[in-house]
């Protein structure tokens, strides 16, 4: 693996400006590249035997699930965790909304309780920034809708780098189900600030309006679209889409669009293999690529635990109380 | 007998018979009985004389399309509150939608809503039925009797019927009554679970979009369909640069066949929904600025005819969510005119143009004999200062709802006065 930027400790870095991250479109360049390198001192907090700052003691972080993800939580979890934070899981599925409790009003009772981030998921676009208006916090866009999930962006982003070097000069194909994938789009924005080159490959079903405007290239032939790319970052098929109105079959799918040793031929030969996981094996992935060496799908999940701490660190900076 | 009135010194705008200069307007018995075209008029012994000042004085708004909380939802909105808000924003008479609760398809609910608008509302309320029952798209309504008992028009309101052969049911049978037949054009399939404009902004904010087609493909039908059964169709609103195409063809072949625009649509695009602002939420959705700019040279050829307010109260419940989970709808009958001249000052539009869409070629879709200044019209009318500058504010509504796609928007021009039948209805505190 490429040597790292050397590692600073957190007074290192300026102040950074947001008070929420809910899109990668607020973020200016300088703002990315700092919570990529704060990132990469937090990797190195990571692989210690004592795995904590104590950057978030006394602070309290509630992540508000609207939908299920144990991978995501989990990560944030940990993260809120090693930088001293007291962490509350609230899953909000089966509790107040069913009882017709909106979401202004999740966020009421929420702020009474003074909490100094919430990091939040929801299926509904829109619905993490009309959170934030509502409380006193910072607040964390988990995944809203098929909108964004900064995070999951900023994750792919350090492990691309970590393993190319350098960000500068790539290209990174996104397959899949880009109409309705956050992790796509913020990708498309994260990767087209830093300059990437970004194609994106999927049916045309599948593929949303005006998506050439933020993909430098799209493509509807996996062959044609992988060539000569350095990143294959897979997305995963939701299951309702295989329902004969997207696309006709699972089996059909895989044929044209699954990752194989035949299609991932077409990319470079370093060319590395990323997923936001949960995978679904012989749909969007071949399980034999899944795990090869070219996957770098689990330092992904790694990466992802040192991005969030680096979120939440920028998020809440230190207050030097008198 | 109320005494007669005189408006004098008035800049008379009319656009049913072109009228564009100083004059006076007499009033008796409810009705524009002489006009004094450039210059002061004689006045008679004992009458009310209105010093208009230069003001601009115009026939009162007509709004085709407007939905009213009563009955069912009155925390919305009561007759009586739209009433309010209409006079105050130039609106003499409107179309109340028939999709309340109960659904406005029987005509002993016809009759009720007449005589309750007629006691509570200041404007004129006109009921329109609907097409099928409970706005369900199966089966079709009494259409005769709901015209005997006094709705105007029929239409299923926000509801766009889905099958072709229930249309053409439905249109044929309503030109056995010569009732305007308005139909809301968005086909459900397309629409799916698309919340506003499908292109590079709604896929840049997560949002299922909603294709142009999904109105082009249902208005070619109905034109179709009314050249077919001869019903005098009128496309309730319409969105997009290719719609405009299709009624100005449609319009060469078949007269009876008219178009009426949002004014939300008019002077709002796709990019005011910014970051998920739930009160740009509506139905048709804002489009892009080229369908915008289509729809002022429809207005400008004539393919479109009326622009109306879609008033439509929502209350903070239903719009305070996520854009995808919020309703549909603002509020519009107080700002409808103020909006609209904004493309006057831009030099886009002229008065002369504006007006029109807003009282005379309404009337002539509904059969009415206001929306004009001439002998033996009803005397509705507004004086208007159309240089008054003011800002919306939530605060200043008298809709009991607030949810306008206008809020602090800065406006030139407002109704200084309305006078429905002869008496003066609405007056501004600023009025000299």
């Amino acid at each position: 693996m490429p040597q790292h930027s050397p590692a600073r400790s957190s007074g290192d870095f300026p102040p950074f400006q947001q008070r929420h991250l809910i899109s990668i479109a607020d973020l200016k360049q300088h703002e990315i590249v700092d919570l990529l390198d704060r990132a990469e001192r937090m990797i190195e907090i990571s692989r210690q035997e004592r795995k904590s700052l104590p950057t978030l003691a006394g602070k309290t972080q509630i992540n508000l699930f609207f939908e299920p993800s144990t991978r995501t939580q989990s990560s944030f979890e940990i993260a809120g965790k090693r930088l001293g934070a007291l962490v509350v899981n609230m899953s909000v599925k089966t509790s107040s909304v069913s009882k017709g409790e909106t979401l202004i009003d999740t966020a009421a009772t929420l702020n009474a309780m003074r909490p100094d981030v919430l990091v939040v998921r929801h299926s509904a676009a829109g619905a993490v920034e009309l959170l934030s208006q509502k409380v006193g916090c910072s607040v964390v866009n988990a995944g809203d809708g098929a909108h964004e999930h900064p995070t999951q962006a900023l994750l792919d982003a350090l492990t691309i780098r970590n393993h190319k070097g350098t960000l500068a000069g790539l290209t990174v194909a996104i397959c899949g189900d880009i109409a309705n994938s956050r992790v796509a789009r913020s990708n498309l924005l994260l990767l087209g600030a830093l300059n990437v080159r970004t194609r994106v490959i999927a049916p045309r079903t599948l593929l949303p309006a005006g998506i050439e405007h933020l993909a430098t290239e799209v493509f509807t032939d996996m062959a044609e679209g992988l060539k000569d790319v350095d990143v294959v970052m897979m997305l995963r098929l939701q299951h309702e889409r295989a329902n004969g109105k997207m696309i006709p079959s699972v089996r059909e799918y895989y044929r044209f669009y699954g990752l194989d040793e035949e299609k991932l031929g077409h990319a470079k030969p370093d060319a590395i293999v990323m997923h936001p996981g949960p995978m679904n094996r012989g749909v969007e992935i071949d399980p034999a690529i899944a795990d090869s060496d070219r996957s770098v799908i689990t330092d992904q999940v790694e990466m992802g635990v040192a991005v969030r701490m680096a979120v939440l660190d920028a998020l809440l900076p230190p207050r030097n109380d008198p | 007998m109320n005494r007669p009135l005189i408006v004098d010194n008035a800049h008379i705008v009319d656009p049913a018979s072109g009228t564009d200069q100083l004059g006076a307007v007499l009033v008796e018995d409810g009705r524009i009985s002489d006009l004094a075209i450039g210059g002061p008029a004689g006045v008679p012994d004992g009458a009310e004389v209105i010093d208009a000042q230069g003001l601009v004085l115009a026939p009162g708004l007509i709004d085709m399309r407007v939905f009213v909380g009563e009955p069912g939802k009155e925390y919305r909105e009561t007759l009586a509150s739209a009433g309010a808000a209409a006079v105050a924003g130039g609106v003499t008479s409107f179309i109340m939608m028939p999709d309340t609760t109960p659904t406005v398809d029987d005509g002993a609910l016809v009759d009720f809503l007449i005589r309750r608008a007629e006691a509570q509302s200041p404007a004129r309320i006109l009921p329109a039925a609907a097409i099928t029952k409970g706005l369900a798209g199966k089966e079709i309504t009494e259409f005769g009797l709901l015209k005997d008992a006094g709705a105007v028009c029929l239409t299923d309101g926000a509801q766009s019927i889905q099958s072709s052969a229930l249309l053409r049911s439905a249109m044929g049978y309503a030109a056995n009554f010569d009732m305007p037949f308005v139909h809301h054009v968005a086909d459900a399939g397309l629409i799916g679970d698309g919340v506003m404009n499908e292109g590079l902004f709604a896929t840049v904010l997560g949002l299922k979009g909603i294709p142009r087609e999904a109105e082009t493909i249902p208005l070619a039908r109905d034109l179709q369909l009314a050249g077919l059964t001869g019903a005098r169709y009128h496309a309730a609103q319409i969105s997009t640069a290719g719609s405009v195409t299709l009624v100005e063809t449609a319009k060469s072949r078949n007269p009876r066949v008219t178009a009426g625009l949002s004014i939300n649509n008019l002077c709002l695009n796709e990019n005011d929904i910014g970051r998920y602002r739930t009160y740009f939420k509506l139905n048709p959705p804002l489009r892009g600025e080229d369908d915008r700019q289509a729809m002022i040279e429809g207005l400008r050829s004539g393919a479109i005819d009326a622009i109306h307010s879609d008033h439509d109260p929502q209350d903070s419940e239903v719009k305070r969510q996520p854009f995808a989970e919020a309703s549909h709808g603002a509020i519009g009958l107080e700002t409808m005119l103020a909006a609209a001249l904004r493309l006057v000052h831009s030099g886009d539009l002229p008065l002369m143009t504006i007006l029109r869409a807003m009282t005379s070629r309404p009337a002539d879709i509904l059969g009415l004999d206001s929306g004009r200044i001439v002998r033996r019209a009803p005397a509705d009318l507004i004086l208007v200062d159309p240089d008054y500058p003011w800002q919306v504010t939530e605060k200043s509504f008298r809709s009991r709802s607030r949810n306008t796609s206008f809020e602090g928007a800065r406006m030139q021009g407002k109704v200084m006065r309305t006078i429905i039948g002869g008496r003066t209805v609405f007056q501004h505190e600023d009025e000299a």
